[in-house]
């Protein structure tokens, strides 16, 4: 049914240095991290959990990014959040040991838009208060912030920096604008 | 005699003339030049009038300071800008310069819209060091080698402060080759960051500044930085004050440093014939630089000699002073009066101060914030000291940032340079003929306020400096009193017999100069100035010339007008199509929170008034939530997804605030509840598909799913595939009318909404927007949060108490038990049919008893009019009001009064107008 799915931005005109990476795969995840029965059950599914506030663990295709005390988002590639979203309930069914996880699939909760422009860190600092020095912020690092007035999760991935910006689908277009009406001069 | 330019000197580019006119009178100038010093060397000496008395007013400062030079300026691209201080408008070509009386204008003459482009910038540092002169420089030095994240930010075109209006050394050479070797490594240092033409304006809690940079010749003409700084230094300067005495306001009456400016940084000669009326040490050189210049001193009048100058002679220009009672021929006079400290930005921050006898000024005393203080401004004023403290304090600040050792740098030495010594105030000179001339004795010249004022305010019995203010206005201007204030406090101390100091200065208040709108703007203008929220579905409502209605940021579809069709026509038709065939809306903007975990029905059994613990996986039902006060907070419909799961919606305009007060309750109250909140309002688009032959286009769109009544009850919901998408189908009603709402994944939500339009097109399906919801569930007596709501009413002032547990508490039920919450005259929901099947009540319209006479005053009012609406089902206009013991009044008339003087009558009913036996929802 792919044909059928549309993204936020599709066909709408994005300034230069960024695009849209739409229908990646995102399972929000709650636990307990101090139940080690859920953690060890969730990471024999999707590797270990970044324990470490606002850090990720992976990369473009498959990451965990840490949201919160209790909070994860686990991203991949279009297309595997059903399969991932069985495999985790399964494996946490089956641990004896494991409490309460929340496991949701918000795949379609938010887009996400990649950021790939020498002036990338002047545009962001244009509307987004947190600190983007590569002393302060770096390629791993994840936040829950306001980029102009749309809240997003800011990721970096890169040295470059290359930025994601998962944003509501409802918000995407005014991100958009906003990011290509930005003259970083 | 007026100013004229000199033939060499000055920091102004002799080959870049540049034309301008003022008040219609065209002049040259040149590059470097501010507006004041072009109007200075072309002989302009009264640029403004003193707003009561008209009195003529020419520049005294030359810097931010300036009380009297205030002008309108439009550029050459015809944007014009009101008030600006001619002394920090640099000069450009085809400036047009008008003096201002009266107010100033916002709109350009010839309506030109400014179009010019403003942002804002956040940026982060370890040091921020606000002012670059000798002090700053010195700090931004001592921080930006140590390797700390510097910002060094200056009001002025160039570095170097108080140096490019001096001719002190450093090291026997020029100190401004100083400014440019300092300013060249400071360039080079990667992580370090200068920005000129940037006025640091707020100095807000947590560090965080706010300074506002003129770009002139980027594409964003002006940018608003919020800069989060680790450690602040302000080495932000001090200006020099006047010195009250009769007629002290004349044109050619100015600070002595600002003529010492004009003359060395612009080459321009202020007068002819000086006479220097001091206090302290900072004019001991002033003669000499004057004489060099061919500027004649007739008289240098020192407090500490005591000696005053008492009055002055004149018209539109400085004729003479009275120097101890003698008339002495001058067109110039000097001023110092002293120096105070420009401690705003410090005072600001919440830090205290002090007074010092010594410099008869206010000076920093404790910071409460990270904060420093070097130069003029912590009243260190010889250029030795200044850079030496600057030094200092800027190695220590980057030190308590984790860089560098602390030690200073070496800086060049001093020679001579400018001290101030100690200083003999003169605060207001007395006049011979006695107190009648103190109303010509100037302190506030911006706002043209008087010893005389400040008088009428100690003897009204004001005592207070911050009473004295508002009362005499004095300090109030787009100055702020820079160079007022001190002064000011002084005289009012002298006036109620206490010592200078005594009173201490008005707060003083962020910004440190007026800013324009389009700073604050930035880039929030037209289409960014809010996000436009908009659901998958859009593109289909424009494509069908949806009209629109704003809910929160969201765009909705407010009714789809056929060509030619009122909205009236429109929503009576779309109303008529939902109740006899189908229509369909998208309802994707409601709130939708996913619930897990082993005690969710628990906890919805404590934030919902009625139960939800003993749902059947599979059902839906209706929640109203309450506030602890017992007010309905929000409602919706929560279904059970599994024993541990539910899918809860809310309002749409409470989606995150239901999702912050459940995430409150949960962490705050009872943590030990096992239960996770997950916003996926945007995981889901939601097409509702409504009316009695919607079964019929279900059916079509999933046929393997029983959609008989039987099989698919109310209020239930099931999995299912719909036209090939994976989709959850609620069984649910916001209408009264047999119902479903299809959810899918926001991708696939326009897919879903063009099949439910295709299948339903046979049943002539027929799209409806928000007014049309709105009527068809005011005809069911459906209350909507916000608008039969109001944070005053309770579930059962809605007569909802079916929807009230008795049996377990819940958030608010206690509030239900109070007296005031059972009195019978609330007032309760009830619908209103006007006598006159035609005529409608406007919403929020009070409503009164039949029969009270409307001429009484107060007229007692029984209640007011939430919704109002025309029911296509009922040939008629009907409202839901709430009326006070409404319920006991089903079947009494009650009377609208309109605002143009007519009534509208109508009976009292039952809120549900339509199928009170709900045989159309649960067919």
């Amino acid at each position: 049914m792919a044909e059928l799915r549309r993204s936020p931005l599709e066909g709408v005109a994005l300034g230069d240095g960024f695009r849209e990476v739409p229908f990646l795969s995102q399972i929000d995840l709650r636990l307990n991290p101090a139940d080690e029965g859920a953690r060890g059950a969730v990471e024999s599914v999707v590797g270990p959990l970044p324990l470490v506030p606002n850090t990720v663990h992976g990369g473009h295709d498959a990451a965990i990014l840490w949201l919160g005390p209790d909070e994860w988002l686990v991203v991949g590639p279009p297309g595997s959040a059903a399969d991932l979203e069985r495999q985790l309930r399964d494996t946490i069914a089956a641990a004896t040991d494991a409490g309460p996880v929340a496991i949701v699939d918000v795949s379609a909760n938010r887009t996400t838009l990649e950021l790939d422009h020498p002036d990338a860190r002047a545009i962001l600092a244009g509307g987004c208060s947190i600190d983007l020095h590569p002393r302060a912020f770096g390629p791993g690092r994840c936040a829950q912030t306001l980029v102009a007035r749309a809240g997003v999760i800011l990721w970096q991935l890169d040295d470059a920096p290359t930025y994601r910006l998962l944003v509501r689908p409802s918000f995407a277009a005014y991100l958009a604008e906003w990011l290509t009406d930005a003259i970083p001069d | 005699m007026s100013g004229t330019r000199a033939p060499s000197d000055g920091r102004i580019d002799r080959n870049r003339p540049l034309s301008f006119t003022f008040d219609g009178r065209a002049m040259t100038g040149f590059a470097g030049d501010t507006l004041a010093s072009a109007l200075m060397a072309n002989g302009v000496d009264v640029i403004g009038r003193g707003i009561y008395t008209g009195r003529p007013r020419g520049i005294v400062a030359a810097g931010v300071e300036e009380p009297n030079a205030i002008v309108q300026v439009e550029r050459a691209d015809g944007v014009s800008e009101p008030s600006l201080r001619a002394t920090t408008v640099e000069l450009e070509e085809g400036l047009r310069v008008q003096s201002l009386a009266g107010r100033g204008r916002l709109e350009s003459p010839g309506d030109a819209v400014d179009a010019g482009r403003f942002d804002a910038r956040y940026a982060h540092c370890d040091v921020l060091v606000v002012g670059g002169g000798p002090a700053g420089l010195a700090a931004a030095l001592a921080a930006g080698r140590s390797g700390a994240r510097t910002i060094l930010v200056d009001a002025d075109t160039e570095l170097g402060g108080t140096l490019l209006g001096t001719r002190d050394e450093l090291d026997r050479e020029p100190a401004l080759d100083w400014v440019r070797a300092a300013a060249g490594e400071l360039a080079a240092l990667p992580e370090t960051t200068i920005l000129l033409r940037a006025t640091a304006i707020a100095y807000h809690d947590h560090q965080d500044i706010l300074v506002a940079e003129r770009r002139p010749d980027a594409r964003t003409e002006g940018r608003l930085w919020h800069i989060r700084a680790g450690q602040v230094v302000l080495a932000t300067g001090a200006h020099e004050r006047l010195i009250v005495f009769a007629d002290n306001d004349r044109p050619g009456i100015m600070l002595a440093s600002a003529a010492l400016t004009y003359l060395h940084r612009y080459g321009v000669v202020p007068g002819q014939r000086a006479v220097i009326y001091t206090t302290n040490d900072s004019t001991r050189t002033a003669a000499a630089e004057l004489t060099e210049a061919g500027i004649e001193i007739v008289d240098v009048v020192d407090s500490r000699d005591g000696r005053a100058v008492s009055g002055s002679e004149g018209g539109d220009r400085l004729e003479a002073v009275v120097v101890d009672g003698e008339r002495r021929g001058c067109d110039l006079l000097l001023v110092s009066g002293g120096w105070n400290p420009v401690v705003h930005l410090f005072s600001q921050s919440r830090g205290s101060l002090r007074w010092d006898d010594g410099l008869a000024t206010y000076l920093p005393e404790r910071a409460v914030q990270a904060t420093h203080v070097a130069g003029s401004a912590n009243g260190v004023f010889d250029l030795d000291g200044c850079l030496r403290e600057g030094a200092a304090v800027g190695a220590r600040a980057a030190a308590e940032a984790g860089f560098g050792d602390g030690r200073p740098p070496v800086m060049p030495a001093a020679d001579g340079g400018t001290a101030i010594g100690r200083v003999a105030p003169i605060w207001f000179v007395p006049a011979p003929e006695g107190e009648t001339a103190e109303a010509r004795m100037f302190v506030d010249l911006e706002r043209d306020a008087t010893v005389a004022d400040i008088r009428r305010a100690t003897g009204a019995g004001l005592a207070s400096i911050e009473h004295i203010k508002r009362y005499t206005t004095i300090g109030t201007a787009g100055d702020q009193g820079k160079t007022s204030g001190v002064v000011a406090s002084a005289v009012a101390a002298a006036l109620l017999g206490q010592e200078p100091g005594a009173l201490g200065v008005p707060t003083f208040r962020a910004p440190y100069v007026p800013i324009s709108f389009a700073f604050i703007a930035g880039r929030d203008r037209g289409a960014l100035s809010d996000p436009i929220r908009t659901t998958s579905i859009q593109p289909w409502h424009v494509a069908h010339g949806a009209v629109f209605e704003d809910v929160g940021q969201w765009k909705r579809p407010r009714f789809f007008p056929r060509a030619g069709e009122s909205m009236d026509a429109a929503v009576l038709r779309e109303c008529a199509a939902a109740r006899t065939s189908v229509g369909v809306m998208d309802a994707s903007t409601l709130g939708k929170i996913d619930l897990q975990g082993p005690d969710a029905g628990d906890f919805l059994d404590r934030v919902y008034t009625n139960g939800f613990a003993k749902l059947k996986v599979g059902s839906c039902r209706y929640g109203v939530m309450c506030r602890v006060d017992g007010m309905v907070f929000d409602d919706g419909v929560t279904s059970r997804l599994a024993d541990d799961r539910f899918h809860m919606t809310t309002t749409t305009g409470n989606a995150a605030p239901v999702l912050d007060h459940l995430e409150e309750w949960l962490q705050t109250e009872w943590p030990e509840l096992r239960v996770r909140a997950t916003s996926v309002t945007e995981q889901w688009a939601t097409v509702a598909v409504v009316g009695p032959r919607s079964r019929d286009v279900l059916a079509v769109l999933a046929p393997e799913l029983d959609v008989s009544a039987d099989g698919f009850p109310f209020m239930t919901w099931r999995e299912s595939v719909v036209a090939g998408l994976p989709a959850r189908v609620f069984r649910i009603s916001f209408s009264g009318e047999l119902a479903y709402e299809i959810n899918v994944s926001t991708w696939h939500g326009l897919a879903m909404w063009e099949e439910v339009m295709a299948a339903g097109e046979r049943f002539g399906i027929t799209p409806y927007g928000t007014e049309a919801m709105h009527v068809l569930r005011a005809e069911k007596g459906y209350p909507i949060i916000g608008q039969e709501t109001d944070g005053t009413v309770t579930p059962q002032d809605l007569g909802m108490e079916w929807v009230v547990s008795k049996t377990k508490p819940f958030i608010g039920s206690r509030s239900h038990r109070r007296a005031e919450n059972r009195r019978p005259d609330r007032k309760q929901l009830v619908a209103l049919l006007p006598l006159n099947p035609d005529a409608l009540i406007p919403e929020g319209n009070q409503l009164v008893a039949a029969g009270t006479d409307l001429g009484s005053r107060p007229v007692p009012m029984i209640g007011h009019v939430t919704s109002s609406y025309r029911s296509a089902f009922l040939g008629r206009t009907f409202a839901l009001a709430l009326v006070r013991g409404g319920r006991e009044r089903h079947g009494e008339a009650i009377v609208a009064p309109l605002a143009d003087g007519t009534t509208i009558e109508a009976w009292i009913t039952d809120p549900v107008v339509v199928d009170p036996d709900n045989a159309r929802r649960d067919g």
